[in-house]
């Protein structure tokens, strides 16, 4: 087993989703599948390889640091759930 | 022929001569959605009123003189590209709601050319998947054959063409999410390189891999929309300021003397037989047009999909925490605390895929795990680019098949994950290498089902693409067929 049941429900609680005990179990299989197949990368030799994180091959992208138009308040917030006033609005974060 | 069975160049030229008008172009085009949408189910939002407006202003426009590049042109949108005042979902239900406050830079770019929007397109949920099943909105059907998938995760967009619910349309591609598609309907679609067409106002998937490009009826139209969206744009940190040239100078230009790389990697077990005939066939036209083709090597071709299911969810299941129902979309309505609505919200908001694909990712980068798995794939990524810088030092161009078989049927792979992740395994390098690819129609299967051929060229070289990809449609000898709806 590549990855078991426990972990599941760890990376599920660090991605902020939580699954039934039937869709753990398919996740852990199908997790498991996909991570097997992965195992392969391993057979290719990358001692000394630079890791390619971006296809373009800019360095820092600089600009003028000059201030544009932003997105006023009521339009940033017209697509909120739930707000009040000139703020987004959520359930109670402490006790 | 119809006036929704034109391609852009065509009705270019009759708008101006005055032998139709936008008016004319646009309800012939919404008479066709009329007619075929409740099969393809192409559009998850179609703008029927907006897109009459519109039409009247271009007739006035026309009438004035003052045509542009796309006036009267009705064009559809994916619906992962951000289109100011028009819902825009993703296909998912956490977005079900959300109305952008401003337009992406391809929208800008459209719009300043005269064109029409008509639609916004179906899709896999946030552009996961290969099939357009995994939307909230409900399955694409394949035109060709409505038993089948149109490909995905730009199916919408694929099928909107290839029924003539438009006249052309935008996608973008991860992994294949276009040429795939394209290829499995019939059509012509294009990944630019990595960094040609501004990602503004894309939502965001894989960063380092999306990018957008068009869906067409021929090569010729495809290079009248880059000539649109490409280009550099300050707002966005990765596009590119390297000049745009005329792509439409490059269409007659012929590939007498050109090499062309066929790569062994890309003609393995497991093609479908009638796809490995079709493309071996479009190689024998290629030679005809007087390239010489070689045999080239791309060693690295067999990690391809191991790195891109690596890369890609990681990169996405950071992209996607933003949507926790504070800011904006779905908000589960039943929390009393905080976490409990982040958990909630994204369990409810979010489909099976998309759930997978951020664990995958999560699990990829998560501490122990990041240098055995994400920092392993980008170092076999820097090889598969190598394998192509080198390829690119021998050939002008590549060709490979655009998908290894043609539309399989609705369902038959959505319980094996891995089975519809090979869908993507010849267009997936060109997402990691960043260079640029378009799927051309070769021909058809017995049952009628189109088939693609893949073109590549090296980086901002699509100039090089579309000729080839042209010099090759007008010497294929493929039928123009319509699918019959």
């Amino acid at each position: 087993m590549k990855i078991t049941k426990e972990e599941v429900e760890y990376v599920a609680h660090l991605a902020r989703l939580e699954f039934s005990g039937t869709e753990t179990e398919k996740f852990t299989s199908q997790l498991n599948d996909i991570l097997l197949y992965m195992e392969k990368l391993n057979r290719v030799n990358t001692d000394g390889v630079e890791p390619l994180t971006h296809a373009a091959t800019l360095s820092n992208a600089f600009r003028e640091d000059r201030v544009l138009p932003s997105l006023p308040h009521d339009l940033s917030l017209a697509n909120a759930p739930d707000r009040k006033a000139n703020n987004f609005r959520v359930p109670k974060v402490i006790e | 022929m119809k006036l929704h069975e034109l391609t852009v160049h065509e009705l270019q030229q009759k708008l101006r001569r005055g032998e139709t008008t936008a008016a004319e172009v646009v309800e012939s085009v919404i008479g066709r959605i009329d007619e075929v949408e409740d099969k393809t189910r192409s559009y998850i939002t179609v703008l029927r009123d907006s897109a009459r407006e519109e039409a009247l202003r271009a007739d006035e426009e026309i009438r004035q003189g003052r045509a542009r590049p796309l006036t009267g042109i009705p064009v559809a949108v994916k619906d992962i590209i951000c289109t100011k005042g028009v819902r825009t979902t993703c296909g998912s239900r956490i977005l079900h709601d959300f109305i952008p406050p401003y337009d992406a830079t391809v929208v800008e770019r459209l719009r300043g050319a005269g064109a029409l929007f008509i639609g916004k397109t179906n899709m896999d949920e946030f552009a996961m998947g290969s099939s357009t099943e995994t939307s909230y909105f409900g399955v694409t059907r394949n035109p060709w054959d409505l038993e089948r998938i149109p490909g995905g995760s730009s199916g919408g967009s694929a099928t909107a063409v290839a029924a003539d619910e438009c006249i052309a349309s935008l996608g973008s591609d991860t992994g294949g999410s276009i040429r795939q598609p394209a290829a499995l309907c019939g059509v012509v679609g294009m990944k630019p390189t990595y960094g040609r067409v501004s990602r503004y106002g894309l939502v965001a998937f894989a960063s380092s891999l999306d990018q957008i490009g068009p869906f067409t009826k021929d090569v010729e139209d495809c290079a009248i929309m880059m000539n649109v969206i490409a280009g550099y744009d300050p707002r966005e940190s990765t596009s590119v300021a390297v000049a745009v040239p005329d792509y439409t100078d490059y269409l007659t230009r012929g590939i007498e003397g050109w090499t062309v790389g066929i790569p062994k990697e890309y003609f393995i077990g497991g093609i479908d037989p009638e796809v490995e005939s079709a493309v071996r066939q479009a190689v024998a036209v290629v030679e005809g047009l007087g390239a010489r083709c070689i045999d080239i090597s791309l060693p690295h071709t067999d990690y391809c999909l191991a790195v891109y299911y690596v890369v890609a969810p990681s990169e996405a299941s950071s992209n996607l925490a933003r949507y926790d129902g504070v800011k904006y979309g779905y908000r589960s309505q039943e929390s009393r605390e905080l976490m409990e609505m982040y958990k909630k919200t994204r369990s409810e908001g979010f489909g099976a895929e998309v759930k997978r694909r951020i664990m995958l990712g999560t699990y990829a980068l998560s501490s122990g795990y990041y240098d055995a798995y994400y920092k392993k794939a980008s170092q076999v990524r820097s090889l598969i680019k190598r394998d192509f810088d080198e390829a690119f030092k021998a050939c002008d161009a590549i060709v490979t098949p655009t998908s290894p078989t043609p539309a399989f049927k609705v369902g038959e792979r959505t319980d094996d994950p891995l089975q519809m992740y090979l869908s993507d395994i010849f267009t997936i390098s060109a997402n990691l290498a960043g260079v640029p690819g378009i799927s051309v129609p070769c021909g058809y299967t017995e049952n009628g089902l189109p088939i693609g051929v893949q073109f590549l060229t090296s980086h901002f070289e699509e100039g090089k693409l579309l000729q080839v990809a042209h010099a090759y449609e007008k010497s294929s000898g493929v039928e123009k067929r319509r699918p019959n709806l």
